[in-house]
């Protein structure tokens, strides 16, 4: 199948339906998912448009829905999961849905206002509670207080808090206002008393301490009773006024014992009635909301489904007159008979024996880009859209990246140990990813949706991981090293046990019969390497030439691609060909380089460095140091350069010089005609068309072209070079890789393995737990991240510039399915 | 020291490579997904066996040796051979 190499061929269909099947035909499409709706009033705003008042009632209903499932959510009721989607939503069950939201929000709405009234009564009633209970300590005392300040005793000590006894000279009857203030609010209050009264007064506080089972409201206010003991009647009145600014309830307060322990029976028949009336609205509450738990998701979809039908319905073309609606769709061409299957359904649906007519017609316009994916393919076409989507009927990366760029990362992340420990998370996330979908938090999202790509990078991590010979920074030794050291000692070779005591390091000589075995480890990279103190300088060499190799074969191969964007065999010879023979000759001539000397044999003082061997061979200086790798080399170098020199010329001038003469001719042959047809025609006739006949009506700038061109050409020769220093990346990340993982081991595991005394194993649980919070954060998460990260820049920059040009749109159908799973 | 051949681990390993990216696309059943699925196995035999080969090729002629600490040497001559 094609499309997923290309994106697929789509065309533009006129749909006429009439008006009453139109919610039945929509909905259908909608729940099909394969048809985009074209806007056919392209101008118009969102308010000018036929049916803005049926989206605004839509709307409507969707607050409602969320005001109730605020309260549903609030009052901690469950919404049950799964629920029965009817297939169709009428116009006329749109009516029926309002008017039975407006009819909730309106008891909804009542209820609460009424549990909040109830609520305040309560607290007011227990507020007085309180007060009576907590004045009773204070009537007493400051009765007491009066009685003895009668009797002339002065070495009597009074416990008060408070000097100001301004009513001790006499047996004053001492007014008093009772109330209830905020906590926070009493030192103000106390200090204003203070600057009104002169201190002629006696206040006494206590803070009201609830009882476990009366805390009925959500949020518990710390609250004081108060007493404030006043001479006169005047001054009441300037409290009532202070304590209406500090909001502080002020209750009556009856001032003997008998009649404040009546009142105090009084307040709790009242408390225990307005508990049973509370209790009640609260479960008439619940009630109510629990049944309208119970359809709230049925609502929201069908709700969300007549708000998408009218959206629709807002881009087609109404005929008011015969009653039919016209709508444009873009559709694949492959999908076409599921399409009308569709339409035919739902206008039998609605009884009507008119079949709605598809009409497909030619059109001018870029279609949009569709690229058919399942679930494993998506998570790549994801990645290569976040870049752009494609041309219409462009070639498609994304069947490419799927191996390409697990196994770039995998180039960069090189460890089994670690290869295998994200192949286990990855086929952990496969197997449960409906539980973690449910956890709805957008970072796990983002790793559920990149699953299938995790467990790729997994499985080449541990292919290229064997192969680097590196397990959690150590190596497997499976068919025997190499190298020997045996051989280094006589009579073989040069070292004897003295050498062997006198230097702290050795270096073995390959050229020492015996020390290399000739022929190197058939898998991966020798063992020896691991223990070797030189490790990175050969290492650093091997990786580097591996990324040259790897970076030139990527990109060829993009170049390769590019051959499939070519419509006809003009360009190819134009373009195409000049690209190709320029990188072969350069930097496939680096390759070249890179294998014709790992296969010789040379002695290692005579090997010439390649980088040397390329810069001098762009420069044409041989005088340096005339040691080459093969004898015909010189000449060789001279003609590819020379080569890649035509080519550059080639690339620039070849199209726009082409095009430019056939600008020219056309000019002349339309000339040519335009007098023909004077001569032969009628003056009318030359009237009505004065335009040319070709085909394409373009102006074509020749300044424009050049400038393409030239720029398209020093683009590519120079980014040949610089994309091909970028591809060094992969040798700079696994080096990182490699060398973290080692300082890990050495500096962490390695120390604890080391103790000997019984301390060890306690010593060893601890620093394994270290080790393993370390490889998990810095080597699969950070190091993960970073690989990803620069895998993904080779193939969007390096490989896609090749032939990539990304500029599309991308189909987006209007799909019931992705509309409720988006919630 | 083993002695290992070149000759042998490159004709396993590329008969092997061959067999995922030449052998195995004759062998996938058809479907929506067949294109997709033998474009996958070639570039993984491809990229695999690349990667493969340009290991083996670099150890193929070493230039120099790996440098030991004394006790390292010490050991491999008595342990390891």
């Amino acid at each position: 199948m094609d499309s997923f190499f290309r994106s697929e061929e789509m065309c533009l269909v006129q749909l006429f339906f009439q008006t009453e099947s139109a919610h039945n035909c929509i909905d259908e499409l909608g729940h099909l998912g394969l048809v985009q709706f074209k806007d056919l009033h392209p101008g118009t705003a969102d308010f000018q448009r036929r049916f803005v008042k049926e989206v605004k009632k839509c709307e409507e209903m969707e607050r409602i829905l969320r005001f109730l499932k605020k309260e549903v959510i609030t009052s901690n009721i469950l919404i049950p999961a799964d629920f029965t989607t009817e297939r169709i939503s009428l116009p006329r069950d749109v009516l029926d849905l309002e008017s039975s939201f407006d009819k909730l929000e309106q008891e909804l709405k009542e209820i609460n206002s009424n549990r909040d009234t109830l609520r305040q009564n309560f607290t007011q009633l227990t507020e007085i509670n309180h007060l009576l209970h907590m004045t009773d300590d204070f009537f007493v005392e400051v009765e007491s207080q009066m009685t003895i300040s009668e009797l002339p005793s002065e070495d009597s000590v009074y416990s008060s808090r408070r000097a100001s006894y301004a009513s001790t000279n006499g047996s004053l009857k001492l007014g008093f206002v009772a109330g209830v203030i905020k906590h926070e609010r009493f030192p103000a209050f106390e200090k204003i008393l203070w600057r009104l009264f002169h201190g002629n007064f006696v206040l006494r506080h206590a803070e009201i301490k609830p009882h476990q089972e009366e805390n009925m409201e959500e949020v518990f206010v710390k609250k004081d009773v108060f007493v404030v003991f006043v001479q006169g009647d005047q001054v009441r009145g300037k409290i009532r006024k202070l304590c209406d600014g500090f909001h502080a309830s002020m209750y009556p307060c009856p001032n003997n014992a008998a009649a404040r322990k009546e009142m105090r029976t009084n307040v709790n028949m009242r408390m225990e009635d307005l508990r049973l009336v509370l209790k009640r609205t609260e479960e008439f509450r619940v009630t109510t909301l629990t049944a309208a738990a119970a359809n709230l998701r049925e609502w929201t979809a069908k709700v969300k489904k007549m708000k998408a039908i009218y959206y629709t319905l807002n881009l087609c073309n109404i005929d008011i007159t015969q009653k039919l609606i016209i709508a444009e769709i873009w559709c694949p061409v492959s999908d076409l008979s599921s399409v009308h299957a569709a339409l035919i359904k739902g206008s039998e649906q609605t009884g009507s024996s008119v079949t709605p007519i598809m009409n497909r017609i030619h059109t001018q316009q870029t279609p949009p880009t569709f690229n058919r994916t399942n679930v494993f393919t998506s998570g790549f076409q994801n990645i290569i859209d976040a870049y752009g989507v494609g041309d219409y009927q462009e070639i498609n990366p994304a069947p490419y990246t799927m191996v390409t760029f697990p196994f770039l990362f995998a180039v960069m992340f090189g460890d089994c140990g670690h290869g295998l420990l994200m192949t286990l998370l990855a086929v952990w996330l496969i197997l449960h990813e409906e539980h973690f979908r449910k956890l709805k938090n957008e970072l796990v999202d983002m790793l559920v949706s990149g699953r299938y790509i995790i467990l790729l990078m997994g499985i080449y991590s541990i292919y290229t991981g064997l192969i680097y010979n590196d397990c959690f920074s150590k190596s497997f030794n499976l068919f025997g090293s190499s190298w020997s050291v045996r051989h280094m000692f006589h009579p073989q070779g040069p070292w004897t046990n003295e050498t062997l005591h006198n230097s702290d390091y050795l270096q073995l000589d390959p050229l020492v019969s015996g020390v290399y075995s000739g022929n190197p480890y058939p898998f991966g990279i020798d063992p020896m390497w691991n223990i070797a103190l030189n490790k990175l300088l050969f290492l650093n060499s091997y990786k580097m030439k591996m990324s040259v190799i790897i970076g030139v074969v990527h990109m060829l191969f993009g170049v390769m691609l590019s051959l499939g964007n070519y419509i006809n065999f003009k360009d190819v010879v134009l373009k195409f060909i000049p690209e190709l023979v320029f990188m072969l000759s350069l930097f496939g001539y680096l390759t070249f380089l890179i294998l014709y000397k790992w296969c010789v044999v040379i002695k290692s003082d005579s090997a010439p460095s390649i980088l040397l061997l390329f810069i001098n061979m762009m420069f044409f200086d041989y005088s340096s140091n005339g040691a080459m790798l093969y004898k015909t080399q010189k000449p060789v170098q001279i003609f590819l350069v020379v080569v890649a020199g035509v080519m550059v010329p080639w690339l620039l001038f070849a199209k726009p010089l082409l095009m430019y003469r056939e600008h020219k001719q056309s000019k002349l042959v339309n000339h040519l005609i335009r007098i023909i047809k004077g001569t032969l025609l009628q003056q009318k006739y030359q009237n009505d068309k004065g335009e040319p006949l070709e085909k394409s009506k373009e102006k074509i700038s020749m300044g424009d072209i050049f400038v393409y061109q030239g720029i398209h050409t020093i683009e590519y020769c120079l980014g040949c070079i610089s994309n091909t220093a970028s591809y060094l990346r992969l040798w700079a990340l696994s080096l990182a890789h490699a060398e973290l993982s080692e300082v890990l081991w050495k500096m962490v595991l390695q120390v604890a393995l080391r103790v000997t005394s019984g301390m060890g194993s306690v010593l060893l649980a601890v620093t394994f737990a270290t080790f393993a919070v370390l490889t998990v954060t810095i080597l699969l998460v950070m190091e993960g991240l970073s690989a990803f990260l620069h895998a993904l820049r080779l193939h969007w920059v390096e490989f896609q510039n090749k032939f990539y040009q990304g500029s599309g749109y991308k189909f987006s159908p209007l799909s019931f399915d992705k509309m409720l799973n988006m919630k | 020291m083993v002695s290992h051949s070149l000759a042998l681990p490159m004709i396993c390993f590329t008969t092997l490579w061959a067999l995922v990216g030449i052998v195995a696309p004759f062998f996938v059943p058809k479907g929506p997904n067949r294109g997709v699925v033998i474009t996958s196995l070639i570039l993984t035999a491809v990229c695999c066996w690349l990667f493969w080969l340009i290991a083996i090729l670099a150890q193929a002629n070493p230039l120099f040796g790996p440098q030991l600490k004394n006790e390292t040497i010490w050991y491999l001559r008595y342990f390891w051979e």
